[in-house]
C-alpha cells in the first residue's frame, strides 16, 4: 500500500510523477515527495507504529516508497538518551541526545536516507547506485549498496579523513577521490547524473532519500512519549536534515499522532569555518550566500546549501536560532560528550554540542528548558580531529613499582 | 565580446535543443538580455518577476560561482565559460 502521490516543486507547487527526477523544470527548485495524508491518517495509529520494526520502516507509511522496503531492516530506531550530566555542565534543565553514532551499518545518520533511496532505487530498475558524499554518505551507499547488490560509484573530495575513505574502500565499490571541495564533487555529479543513468541517491533520486531523514525526527518524538520537544538543534550540512526533522514533527502533528502542537524551536548548528545558513539566520537576511568552507568538520563542509533558504525559514518561523563554532569549540564540543555521557561522536557532533553550549550561554535556550541535540556520526572516523586536544597515555614497564610511580598523584576513588 | 553559454538540459526546448550557444554580453546582466532577446522565455525561467535571478539558479564564469564575483554585475570578456546551473543537490 502506497500513499506517495508524486513529487512538487518547493518553489511553486508543479507536480511531477515518482520518478528519477529532482529540479522543477520550470523554477529550477528541487522536488519534493507528498503523500495521501488523508489515507494514511485512517490507517497510521501509534499502536500501529509501535508494533512494526525496530527500523525506519516502522514509519513506512510516510516514506516514499511503492512496495515493500527492501533495504534497511537494522537501520534506524537509535536510542534517545537522557543526557544528565551534559545537562549539568550545559546549565540546563534536560538535555537528550539522539544517537545516531551507533546507527546501522555504518555508524551515521546516512543509513536512513540511503536505505530509503536504495529501496527507491530498486523500484525505478537502477543496477548502478551512486553519490557525492563528505565521507558518511559514501559509507552508507557502500555498505547499504554490497547487501542490496548494485554496483556503486562513490564520489568525494580528496581531502577526506582517511578513516571515512577506508570505510568506503572495504565494501568494494569504485571510490573516486576529486580534486576538489564538495561542491565542485556535487556539481560534476549533477552534470554525471544527467548523462549516465545511474541513481545518484543525492542528485536525482534527493526527493525520495531526503525524506529518510524525517525518521530521525520521527523517533524522537515516539521516543518522548508522541511529543515534540521545546529545542532540537540540528547540524546543517545542506539543510536537508533539519528542514526533514522538522516535517516529520508537523507530520506527526497532522496526523493527530501528538499529545499536543508542535511548538519546537529549530536551531541551526554550523562550523564557523562553513557556516552560509548560520550566517544567514543571525545576519538576518535573506540570501544565502556560498562559502568556500574551511573547517574540520568535513561532513559539515557543503558551501553552497541546496537546502540553505529552506532550513533558515524553518529556523525563522519555529522561533529558534543558530550558532557557529571554531575547531576548537568543536574538539571541546566531542570531548564533552565524551566525558559526561560516554558517547564518541564526530566533527559534526562536536559542532552541535558546542552550537548548544553557546545557543545555552546566550538564552536562546533557557535553563529551565528541554533540548534536543541531533547527534549524527561517529567519532571513530574522524579520530583525527582530536589527537592533539585528547589526553596522553601513561606508559609504565610491568612492575608495580612503575605503576605507583606512575600514578602519583591521580585521582584514586575506592 | 562572444562568450560560450551552457544551457541546462530543461532549457534546452528554447534553443532548439543546443547545449551550448555563443552570445555576446559584457556582464551576465546583458548576457540574459541578449539570451532572452535570442532565445524568448529565457528570462523568464532564470529570472523571478523582480528580474533577479532565481534563488536555484546557480551561474558560474569559468567555473567560478558569481556569488563570488559581482552577482548579476559581474563582467564578462570575449572567450568566458558561462554555466547555467539548476538547483544544485547534494548534502
Amino acid at each position: 500500500m502506497s500513499f506517495v502521490l508524486g513529487l512538487k516543486s518547493k518553489e511553486t507547487g508543479r507536480e511531477y510523477p515518482k520518478k528519477a527526477l529532482y529540479v522543477c523544470e520550470y523554477d529550477f527548485s528541487p522536488l519534493e515527495a507528498f503523500y495521501d495524508y488523508d489515507g494514511i491518517k485512517k490507517v497510521l495509529t501509534r499502536e500501529k507504529i509501535e508494533k512494526g520494526p525496530k527500523s525506519i520502516w516502522r514509519y513506512r507509511e510516510l516514506l516514499p516508497i511503492d512496495g515493500e522496503p527492501t533495504v534497511g531492516f537494522y537501520t534506524g530506531f537509535t536510542p534517545l538518551v537522557k543526557a544528565h550530566n551534559l545537562a549539568r555542565e550545559l546549565g540546563v534543565r534536560t538535555v537528550y541526545v539522539k544517537d545516531d553514532s551507533v546507527c546501522h551499518p555504518t555508524f551515521s545518520f546516512k543509513d536512513r536516507v540511503v536505505a530509503v533511496a536504495l529501496s527507491k532505487a530498486r523500484e525505478l530498475g537502477f543496477k548502478t547506485v551512486a553519490c557525492a558524499s563528505t565521507g558518511n554518505l559514501a559509507n552508507s551507499v557502500s555498505a547499504h549498496g554490497a547487501n542490496a547488490g548494485f554496483e556503486r560509484y562513490i564520489f568525494i573530495p580528496h581531502d577526506l579523513e582517511k578513516a571515512k575513505i577506508m570505510a568506503s574502500l572495504v565494501y568494494n565499490p569504485h571510490v573516486v577521490t576529486v580534486n576538489g571541495n564538495y561542491d565542485d564533487v556535487n556539481r560534476l555529479c549533477g552534470e554525471i547524473a544527467s548523462k549516465y543513468n545511474w541513481g545518484f541517491v543525492n542528485v536525482n533520486l534527493r526527493p525520495y532519500y531526503s525524506e529518510g531523514s524525517k525518521t530521525f525526527g520521527f523517533e524522537i518524538a515516539e521516543q518522548l512519549g508522541w511529543r515534540a520537544p521545546q529545542h532540537i538543534v540540528a547540524p546543517a550540512a545542506s539543510g536537508s536534515l533539519l528542514t526533514k526533522i522538522w516535517k516529520a514533527l508537523k507530520e506527526f502533528e497532522q496526523l493527530e499522532l501528538l499529545s499536543g502542537p508542535v511548538k519546537t524551536k529549530m536551531h541551526c548548528a554550523q562550523a564557523m569555518g562553513c557556516s552560509p545558513i548560520s550566517t544567514a539566520i543571525l545576519d538576518n537576511v535573506d540570501f544565502i550566500k556560498p562559502v568556500k568552507p574551511k573547517t574540520i568538520a568535513k561532513s559539515l563542509a557543503i558551501g553552497n546549501p541546496a537546502d540553505g533558504y529552506y532550513a533558515k525559514d524553518i529556523v525563522k518561523k519555529s522561533g529558534g536560532s543558530a550558532a557557529m563554532v571554531t575547531d576548537a569549540e568543536i574538539q571541546e564540543g566531542i570531548l564533552m560528550l565524551a566525558r559526561t555521557e560516554g558517547i564518541f561522536t564526530e566533527t559534526a557532533g562536536g559542532v552541535t554540542v558546542a552550537s548548544a553550549k553557546k545557543l545555552i550561554e546566550s538564552g536562546a535556550i533557557g535553563p529551565d528548558d528541554e533540548v534536543v541535540i541531533a547527534i549524527t556520526g561517529n567519532g571513530m572516523k574522524t579520530q583525527d580531529a582530536i589527537q592533539d586536544v585528547v589526553s596522553d597515555v601513561i606508559p609504565i614497564e610491568p612492575t608495580m613499582d612503575s605503576f605507583e610511580k606512575a600514578i602519583q598523584g591521580k585521582p584514586c576513588r575506592v | 565580446m562572444s562568450v560560450k553559454v551552457r544551457i541546462p538540459t530543461p532549457l534546452q526546448k528554447l534553443t532548439a535543443g543546443e547545449a551550448e550557444v555563443q552570445i555576446e554580453a559584457t556582464s551576465i546582466q546583458n548576457l540574459f538580455v541578449a539570451l532572452e532577446q535570442k532565445y524568448p522565455g529565457m528570462k523568464e525561467r532564470l529570472c523571478d518577476e523582480n528580474g533577479k535571478i532565481r534563488r536555484f539558479v546557480n551561474v558560474y564564469v569559468n567555473e567560478e560561482d558569481i556569488r563570488f564575483l559581482q552577482q548579476e554585475n559581474s563582467a564578462l570578456k570575449a572567450g568566458d565559460d558561462v554555466s547555467i546551473v539548476p538547483a544544485i543537490a547534494g548534502g
